[in-house]
């Protein structure tokens, strides 16, 4: 009740100058606006540089199978096979931290077109989904290949720029066949060119074709052989330096026999399978997803050690950071003392409006006032301009940060923190400003202030 | 029972290290019911006395009794709301809150009252007073819309809206012309008879001290005679 009436009082008093309370508020309004501004902006601009940075893979995540180890040689990283494509499917089901989920099958071997040939960087047996993960969905020309093709193993393929470079001297493989170890491969769609990774690697050299293609008609042969199915296969044995490897343990089937025992699918294996987190916040807990998932799907004891790895990156994610944080605290830094400039003049006007009421408030002394009163009913009245400030602020701050990126097509990002911490924010301003002079005006004198000119 | 007594009453200010003693032994008593006026010089220790009656200011000795209570001592919140309750004051200039109607200003100073009244009660109550003014007609004026003697009834009625048991006028006729200090004159001569409201005129003019019942001359920080209630008898 007595609230109201402050209030009530409050917007009388204001109500009696308006354009001292428009102003007033004007510094506010200004204020707040651009703080919204700001941080929508900036909020945008955070938003395209992890968009960039997830393009460069920051947000991508690589599952690798474990080490082999018999007898005591480890044969490093990657050359477990303990990865499915079920698992990749079960990831993809079952971690909401994650965007796309992709297997990924390398080959390494010559491709044929017509008189040339060239032996790419990368043969990925993939999912349409790998796009997603490296950010590359837009193609130069062509479709992807679709999850139909996938289920078929059908010979379907997309290139990247060297291999049209390479193979067709830059002219439109669109429709085209190449042949990967005899088998033709139908050319569907040609990626953008994406350049060198931080390492160096031409990323564009690159032919992503079905995983179950790369799988069962062009590397065939993985099964049994406990390293990589890249190495396993292409090289011929004269040149493979780790003949103890390929010993085989079990006489090699006839053809025949083969064809009567087809190789349940369940032990198809990956050579890795590539995720993307839905953001650089939420690698952590798509790290504690995968692994929570994959030890449970591969009956992993408690005690036992994981027989995979998922690997971040670490550097990008951490330059990523860095990157937005600066923005974030740049732009508070302009935000406060924007803020700190609309408080300053709250005071200005306050002050002068303590004075130029003093005899207002020697009367409302005189009929009972009691200090506490004055002193609510003008900080009542900074806090009001200020939430009226505040208010507009909001709407002005949107509308220009609107007008923004539909006039300059910066990217913008509507922030509802910015929103409530504007608010919160000129009302604490309205009470730290607002403060003195409704003080001052608390310790007048009522006999000097009545006697006042 | 005397509504007011005062008993040696100093106030002495302080210029620095220099103390200049402005009331220097006063006692006087005003009985409940009375029209007083308070007359004397200016510099004459006058207005001091009347913020020290009005509760604006405090003794710097002596005893204050107001309505049976000692209160030179009681501290500045409670003398907040003592002038609330029991002093209404009409002052030379009117001091109306600008841009304000009539009415608003006549409510005001309910905004501290202890009462718990809704709006519609508040606005009743300020428009019966404005009524008995006679401003039933200016009740949504603004302060600049309101002739001097209007603005001062307006002052009256808002002194009045607590229904105080004291009216204090500071030169409440200073700046009206004859013709309408004479009505205001009557208003306070009215409110005094009629509804028994001890009225202190606090003047420099002969012609309003005449008014008064009684006149309690104030000079050099003493009373002049001191003031023996010959008159008290005269009480309506």
């Amino acid at each position: 009740m007595r609230i109201y009436i402050t209030i009530k009082t409050a917007l009388n008093a204001l109500r009696r100058n308006v354009m001292r309370t428009m102003l007033t508020t004007l510094g506010i309004v200004i204020g707040v606006a651009a703080v919204i501004s700001m941080m929508e902006i900036g909020n945008g601009a955070t938003i395209a540089i992890q968009k960039t940075m997830a393009s460069i893979g920051a947000n991508t995540l690589a599952i690798l199978p474990g080490a082999a180890n018999t007898g005591g040689i480890n044969y490093g990283a990657g050359t477990l096979m303990t990865l499915t494509p079920q698992d990749a499917d079960a990831i993809a089901r079952e971690c909401p931290a994650l965007a796309d989920v992709a297997p990924v099958v390398r080959a390494r071997t010559q491709i044929v077109y017509g008189n040339r040939n060239w032996s790419p960087t990368y043969i990925y047996g993939t999912t349409p989904s790998f796009l997603g993960v490296r950010q590359w969905t837009d193609l130069e020309e062509g479709e992807s290949f679709d999850e139909h093709d996938v289920r078929n193993s059908n010979r379907v393929c997309l290139v990247g720029q060297t291999i049209v470079r390479e193979l067709f001297g830059g002219r439109s493989p669109l429709g085209k066949e190449v042949r990967i170890r005899n088998i033709a491969f139908k050319i569907v769609g040609v990626l953008k060119m994406k350049g060198a990774n931080m390492m160096g690697q031409d990323q564009d050299d690159i032919l992503l074709a079905p995983w179950t293609t790369i799988k069962y008609r062009v590397v065939a042969t993985s099964l049994g052989s406990s390293s990589q199915s890249e190495s396993a296969t292409t090289i011929s044995s004269s040149n493979n330096p780790y003949e103890a490897v390929s010993t085989s343990l079990y006489p090699v089937p006839s053809t025949t026999e083969q064809s009567s025992t087809p190789q349940p699918i369940r032990f198809a294996n990956v050579d890795q399978i590539l995720t993307d987190a839905r953001s650089s916040g939420s690698i952590p807990s798509a790290i504690q997803q995968i692994t929570m998932l994959l030890r449970e799907r591969h009956h992993l004891k408690a005690s036992s050690p994981n027989d995979f790895n998922v690997r971040d990156m670490t550097e990008i994610t951490k330059a990523m950071t860095s990157t937005t944080d600066m923005i974030t605290k740049l732009l508070l830094c302009v935000a406060m003392i924007s803020l700190v400039v609309g408080g300053v003049g709250i005071m200005n006007i306050m002050l002068v409006s303590v004075t130029e009421r003093t005899r207002e408030i020697g009367l409302r002394m005189a009929v009972g006032a009691e200090p506490a009163d004055i002193l609510r009913q003008f900080l009542t009245e900074a806090v009001v301009i200020c939430l009226l400030g505040g208010t507009m602020g909001i709407i002005l701050g949107r509308t220009s940060s609107n007008i923004i990126s539909t006039v300059l097509h910066w990217p913008t990002a509507p922030s509802v923190t910015a929103i409530i911490a504007s608010v919160i924010v000129s009302a604490s301003v309205g009470v730290i400003f607002g403060f003195y002079p409704a003080w001052k005006a608390s310790r007048l004198n009522p006999i000097e202030a009545l006697r006042y000119e | 029972m005397d509504l007011i007594e005062l008993k040696d009453v100093h106030k002495t200010y302080y210029l620095g290290e220099v103390a200049v003693p402005v009331l220097r032994g006063i006692s006087l008593t005003v009985a409940g019911g009375e029209l007083v006026a308070l007359m004397g010089a200016s510099g004459s220790g006058k207005s001091t006395l009347m913020n020290l009656l009005g509760c604006l200011d405090h003794a710097s000795s002596g005893e204050y009794w107001l309505d049976g209570q000692e209160i030179s001592k009681l501290s500045a919140n409670e003398y907040a709301r003592l002038r609330n309750r029991t002093i209404g004051f009409v002052f030379q200039s009117f001091n109306l809150l600008p841009r304000t109607t009539a009415l608003e200003n006549v409510m005001m100073p309910l905004t501290y009252s202890r009462e718990n009244l809704s709006d519609q009660q508040k606005k009743q109550r300020a428009a019966d007073l404005l009524r008995k003014v006679g401003l039933a007609d200016r009740i949504n004026h603004q302060q600049s819309q309101l002739s001097g003697g209007e603005q001062q009834r307006v002052a009256i009625a808002r002194s009045l809206v607590n229904q105080p048991s004291i009216l204090l006028a500071d030169e409440p006729t200073g700046n009206l012309d004859s013709r309408t200090s004479k009505e205001i004159l009557r208003m306070f001569q009215q409110l005094n008879s009629d509804d028994g409201i001890t009225v202190i005129l606090v003047t420099h003019d002969q012609g309003v001290a005449q008014w008064a019942q009684r006149t309690i001359r104030i000079k050099d920080g003493l009373l002049e005679g001191s003031g023996e209630p010959v008159e008290a008898g005269n009480v309506a």
